[in-house]
């Protein structure tokens, strides 16, 4: 069980968990993405399944729909299902018991759960680490970004179950993302190692600023889908990284422009 | 050398860059919150456990009812220690 999280919002963690996923299912296993975001549910956009939406995580565990019924069976990739969020449910709906429940059922059925966590340390957010094994901390190479993921990751090593059961502790991986590396050669922006340094987690992956992400979410496409695009390949090397590939990292060093790119721009 | 070219070119603008700023700023403020927000010893679940062992020797008490806690206030450490007992119909219940 994986979760998806990072404290501050809009930094790129529900891109992360529908690419990730995707990604998953891609190479074959059987995984499935959860929407821990109560009330403002969008990683069924992102997924493009939101018309398909009929029953949800919260109907699930107030028994009011089985799983069969709220599982959405993505029909690009195989192996990947999507559990959506409730809209209208407040967010105390989440349970400890229910969660769990819910959660040991998925593990029957899938290799890999992804939950998408909401933003903020509130009671989605917890639930969503939880009972994590491994978390994907999606980070800005920004100053506020930077500091609320440290705040997740004192909350990752003291309020898990793992923590609490004084367990191994989860296994913390950083997703840099909108990683610009001119800019951070320029000395505008906080680069890879600035923010390692600061965090002291495992760089699983840098995912450039990229426009591919902003026209796959249009589109309700995983942008890791999206052949061609820098981020989706990001993305696909992240996931191979996360299953052991050793993969050098792209995206990191400023591409040196040819004369003629630097005299009539372009990029 | 390097940093004069770049001065000369524009490159970097002079003194410090807006990276190298926040960097340190981040340095600063996470190493304070770190400090005060206590990585609890490894030893605190396993008392917390042996612990709730005892006291359900004599009363039956959910295990979500008791609450450890180690407090740093400068060199002294205060280790609280909070059990809530159940009231008299629970715990006749649970008989």
């Amino acid at each position: 069980m994986i979760v998806v999280t990072s404290g501050k919002g809009g930094v790129g963690k529900t891109t992360t968990s529908a690419s990730f996923a995707a990604g998953l299912a891609q190479r074959g296993y059987r995984t499935v993405v959860i929407d821990f975001d109560v009330g403002l549910r969008n990683l069924d956009l992102i997924m493009g399944c939101e018309r398909r939406v009929v029953y949800d995580f919260i109907n699930v565990i107030n028994n009011e729909a089985n799983l069969n019924q709220a599982l959405i069976r993505d029909k690009r990739v195989e192996n990947l299902y999507i559990l959506p969020a409730s809209q209208t449910r407040d967010k105390d709906a989440l349970t400890k018991d229910g969660v769990e429940r819910i959660l040991n059922e998925l593990r029957q059925n899938f290799e890999y759960i992804v939950c998408d966590s909401p933003a903020g340390i509130e009671r989605g957010a917890l639930m969503a680490l939880y009972f994590a094994d491994e978390a994907l901390v999606v980070t800005n190479p920004e100053v506020s970004s930077v500091r609320d993921s440290d705040r997740i990751l004192g909350i990752l090593s003291s309020r898990s179950r793992r923590a609490e059961q004084g367990e191994v502790s989860i296994k913390e991986h950083l997703v840099l993302a909108r990683y610009d590396a001119e800019r951070a050669h320029r000395g505008d922006m906080l680069t890879v190692d600035d923010v390692l340094e600061i965090l002291g987690i495992s760089l699983l992956g840098v995912i450039p600023e990229s426009s591919a992400v902003l026209q796959s979410s249009n589109a309700g496409v995983p942008v890791i889908l999206e052949e061609g695009s820098d981020a989706g390949a990001a993305y696909g090397d992240l996931v191979d990284r996360f299953l052991g590939k050793s993969l050098p990292h792209r995206f990191v060093t400023v591409q040196k422009k040819g004369l003629l790119k630097r005299l009539f721009g372009g990029n | 050398m390097k940093n004069l070219l770049n001065g000369i070119f524009g490159r970097v603008p002079p003194g410090k860059t807006t990276a190298a700023v926040a960097k340190e700023r981040l340095q600063i403020i996470v190493t304070h919150e770190r400090g005060g927000r206590h990585r609890s010893p490894d030893y605190l679940p396993a008392l917390k456990k042996e612990l709730l062992e005892v006291v359900r020797k004599y009363v039956p008490v959910d295990p979500s009812q008791i609450k450890v806690h180690l407090d740093r206030e400068g060199d002294c450490e205060i280790l609280e220690l909070n059990i809530t007992l159940p009231d008299e119909e629970q715990r006749l219940a649970v008989r």
